[in-house]
């Protein structure tokens, strides 16, 4: 993947670097500009960290009509563009090139309103997913959708890559909890969808957009909404004897009518692994360990809690512990929430995969990835967002070692490829962008990729705003997918992931 | 290529016919293929039940999907339900019964309005048009609950995105621009949608209301109380008659709000509701399951207008401004409800000019709102803008549609002119 073909770089362009800094500091001021080598070092990559490239020059715009006239510039030159938020994806969304613009969207910082009367929060795009909390959880309120990495993580970016998180069962995607987006166009066109109200109008484009991973629009404005905090969140770790146990613990759960806010299931080896890393009270002799939680009043979250342990005794539950505080709960979490960190103490490298399997596939799939990893001869560990089945393996591997990253590669395609074969998706919550873009062919077939580039072709018929993600380059499928941490050297080592 | 033309042959319907009632995607797709050659439009419609909402139009030849029925994959552990587009709610319904699921986001019965008894339709018709009834605030509209579709653009390729499974991210979500888009960009063929388990019980707290400020103050409360409501609405005092329950003795003006759930906990959080909107004994009664379910029935059935002869229309507004667009509207002689606890006012016009509808239009759009003409008298349906579009999405709305439907034969002009 190493050798993952990018977009041809137009030299033209690179040669006229000084002459577009020099037209672009008629939009902007200059020192929102980066142009010499060292400034714009720390944007040759975002958290897929493996894939470095720097950009031509980086432009900070700090307002929407800025962003306007820049990509109104840009498309009439037939310069490409990248938009950057955090910086914190996974999956290499914005990766620049070596003939973009880098439109990074950090100076658009600040939270806009705080609408209690209508529940809703407008911010601009680099704000962080758990700033938006912060902001109104002194009222009672929150904003669902928590991936892991939302300490630093901009709203922006999760709206373009329509972040989850383990909450996503019950509350939904950030797809599910945005009710408006200002955007501008290729063309410069600024448009806005949505707003305040439930299900705009006409085309759903605030639909359309989310998800799209930077390649469609770059996102100015954000309008989410906020739910009040539940009275009570409980939360119980349960350990298995088998990992089929576990999967049928968690289908009769669903099957009996409990939407829990959020399930988590961890095989052995992880388990093991993330409770010596964070002594979180794990049981590690279990083979498979379920965190399950809910959320709602008193009376609710005990009667959940009581069916889901009957249910949990009746498919031979070999422990249960149920959080007494909100320490404890916090605790069992902080396990869970460290699988990337405790995978970098076992091994010098680890990939993170990311597929989606209906959960009742859970156990199917995971004897498949045993059966794969005995036969690459690489250590796979799994994390499981149960609830909505998301699934994240671990294999672990050293990259200085040529053989072994090959193996890991190819291990890593075939599990993906598994996950489509069951009836899952390539990628549940980290995106496409160039990590999977080769396995695209695996999901979907020429004529609903075409349709997908119709799209893309209609809103920016030069294809300049971020080419090169999301669909293959001449539709070669590749046998690669996943994400790289070297040494625990990735982009923002301490956040916790997935 | 012989083959290919051989087997278009034989699996083709009558291609003279009017009406098309195709039983297999195949010949959906041969169809469309014959009528973007020929350049012929076509009308997509199913049960009818939502046929008069949106622009009229012409088209030769209607695409009838009710002979393209079943159900295709009910997995009740995997909360999801895959079924052909023609499927009618009725059958879905009685299926997802069976396991105690549903679909949550309640999707609104038109039957009533339009033809006097119930029909809600077929399920590519639910999703196309994306009426979603009172949970809405709670569980999003039927955009929220597709997981993945089927469809024939207007080219007559099969195209398909999404799947069976929640969370999903790979490629664009067309699901979303396709639900709400009134048959005008693909016509669906198979959909998987989201089905959640039915609460055991529910209760509803129905508030005597004089004043319509504090109707929607005890609405905008139980949205933001952590007693998760389900349901929201506040009905005028000339629609008591439709509510003649043995325990509503309230007679006036009603706030009602839904709670649901496990039993205890919807005794516990409607005594907690009750208290947080400090509603005195005597200005409240509780409907209990049984009725509680029959009111939100009418509720989702519009059944209050259910004798209308003439003009619906609805009005959706952040909640902020409900109060202010309601005072506007007194001057036209109307008669409404609020629906989704103050984010949507449905609006019986007895009387209508083209100038009140753009002047209501007018303050709506101002509040930052948008108003869809339900039903209008046929002598004006012409001269009206059924939905609301301004320049900029209208131009980027053309794009799109030529994207999927590139010679404009899939319901062309049903929701825009041109488009």
């Amino acid at each position: 993947m190493t050798n993952l073909q990018m977009p041809k770089v137009e030299k033209s362009i690179i040669s006229n670097k000084d002459k577009i800094v020099s037209d672009i500091s008629k939009i902007i001021k200059e020192d929102n500009i980066l142009s010499h080598v060292d400034e714009i070092k720390p944007y040759e990559t975002d958290a897929l960290a493996a894939y470095k490239q720097a950009p031509l020059i980086v432009v900070l715009p700090e307002t929407v009509e800025e962003v306007s006239a820049i990509l109104k510039y840009c498309n009439e030159n037939k310069i490409k563009v990248v938009p950057r938020g955090a910086g914190t994806g996974l999956s290499g969304g914005a990766l620049p090139l070596a003939d973009c613009v880098l439109l990074a969207m950090g100076k658009f910082n600040k939270i806009i309103e705080l609408d209690f009367n209508n529940k809703c929060v407008v911010a601009q795009p680099c704000v962080t997913n758990l700033a938006i909390t912060h902001a109104v959880q002194d009222k009672g309120f929150y904003y669902a959708p928590d991936p892991s990495s939302q300490i630093a993580c901009s709203i922006g970016g999760n709206v373009a890559e329509n972040s989850g998180g383990v909450h996503s069962l019950k509350y939904g995607a950030t797809t599910n909890n945005l009710l408006g987006i200002e955007v501008v166009l290729m063309d410069g066109t600024i448009a806005r969808f949505g707003g305040k109200t439930m299900d705009a109008e006409g085309y759903d484009f605030l639909g359309l957009m989310t998800g799209s991973e930077g390649l469609l629009a770059v996102i100015t404005e954000v309008t989410v909404k906020i739910l009040k905090s539940p009275e009570i969140v409980k939360t119980a770790l349960v350990g298995f004897s088998t990992i089929d146990d576990a999967g049928n613990c968690v289908a009769q759960i669903i099957a009996q009518g409990c939407i829990p806010a959020g399930m988590e299931i961890m095989d052995k080896a992880l388990t093991k692994a993330t409770n010596d890393y964070s002594k979180a009270g794990y049981p590690t002799d279990a083979e498979a360990m379920m965190i399950i939680e809910f959320d709602g009043t008193e009376h609710e979250v005990e009667e959940y809690i009581n069916k889901v342990k009957k249910i949990a005794e009746k498919n031979n539950s070999s422990s249960l512990k149920i959080s007494k505080s909100k320490e404890e709960r916090l605790k069992f979490w902080a396990g869970r929430k460290a699988a990337f960190p405790a995978c970098g103490v076992l091994a010098p490298d680890y990939m993170c995969m990311d597929g989606s399997i209906p959960r009742g596939k859970l156990a199917e799939v995971l004897k498949e990835i045993t059966r794969l990893s005995k036969k690459y001869d690489l250590p796979v560990a799994n994390a499981f967002h149960a609830g909505d089945g998301n699934l994240h393996p671990l294999i672990m591997f050293d990259a200085n070692d040529k053989e072994s990253l090959r193996k890991t590669e190819e291990l890593g395609a075939e599990i993906l490829k598994y996950c489509v074969k069951v009836g899952g998706a390539l990628t549940g919550e980290h995106g496409v962008g160039i990590e999977k873009r080769e396995l695209m062919c695996e999901a979907f077939n020429n004529t609903d990729i075409q349709q997908q580039l119709t799209i893309k072709a209609a809103l920016d018929p030069n294809s300049l705003l971020n080419p090169g993600k999301v669909y293959p380059i001449l539709r070669k499928c590749a046998e690669e997918g996943r994400v790289h941490v070297h040494g625990g050297k990735t982009k923002f080592p301490d956040i916790p992931r997935f | 290529m012989f083959m290919e033309e051989k087997q278009n042959f034989q699996t083709f319907q009558d291609f003279n016919t009017t009406i098309f009632k195709p039983k297999s995607k195949e010949e959906i797709s041969q169809i469309i293929k014959e009528c973007y050659k020929k350049n012929i439009p076509l009308e997509i419609s199913c049960y009818k039940s939502k046929k008069n909402i949106g622009r009229n139009f012409q088209a030769e030849k209607t695409l009838n999907l009710s002979e393209y029925t079943g159900i295709i994959e009910y997995k009740p552990e995997e909360l999801y339900i895959k079924v052909k587009a023609g499927t009618s709610l009725k059958e879905i319904k009685s299926e997802l019964d069976k396991h105690n699921q549903q679909l949550a986001f309640e999707p609104v019965d038109f039957g009533l309005l339009f033809n006097g008894k119930n029909n809600e339709g077929s399920i590519g018709g639910v999703v196309a048009c994306n009426f979603a009834g009172p949970r809405r605030f709670k569980v999003g509209s039927a955009r929220d609950h597709v997981l993945g579709f089927q469809g024939v653009n207007g080219k007559g390729e099969v195209i398909k995105s999404g799947g069976t499974v929640v969370k999903n991210v790979t490629g664009y979500d067309l699901s979303k621009i396709l639900s709400g888009s009134f048959g005008t960009l693909t016509v669906l063929t198979e959909i998987s949608i989201k089905v959640l388990p039915k609460p055991p019980s529910n209760k509803t707290l129905i508030i005597n209301s004089p004043h319509l400020k504090k109707a929607l103050e005890f609405l905008r409360l139980a949205l933001s109380s952590s007693s998760d409501p389900s349901g929201g609405v506040f009905y005028p005092e000339y629609f008591k008659n439709h509510f003649t329950f043995n325990d509503l003795t309230i007679k006036g003006p009603i706030t009602a709000i839904r709670i649901e759930g496990l039993n205890q906990s919807v005794e516990y959080r409607i005594t907690k509701l009750r208290e947080e909107l400090k509603v005195d004994n005597n200005e409240h009664v509780i409907l209990e399951t049984e009725q509680s379910n029959i009111f939100w029935e009418k509720t989702k059935c519009l059944q209050v207008f259910s004798e209308l002869k003439n003009n619906l229309i609805r009005i959706v507004v952040p909640p902020s401004e409900s109060f202010d667009i309601i005072n506007k509207l007194k001057i036209y002689n109307v008669k409404y409800f609020i629906d989704w606890g103050g984010n949507l006012i449905w609006v019986q016009l007895d009387n209508i000019s083209l100038k009140t509808l753009r002047d209501i239009k007018e303050f709506v759009v101002k509040a930052s709102g948008y108003l869809t003409v339900i039903k209008i008298e046929e002598n004006l349906k012409a001269s009206v803008d059924i939905f609301t579009i301004d320049p900029i999405k209208y131009k980027i709305t053309e794009k799109i549609k030529k994207s999927f439907d590139p010679k404009r034969i899939l319901n062309p002009g049903k929701m825009y002119s041109g488009i």
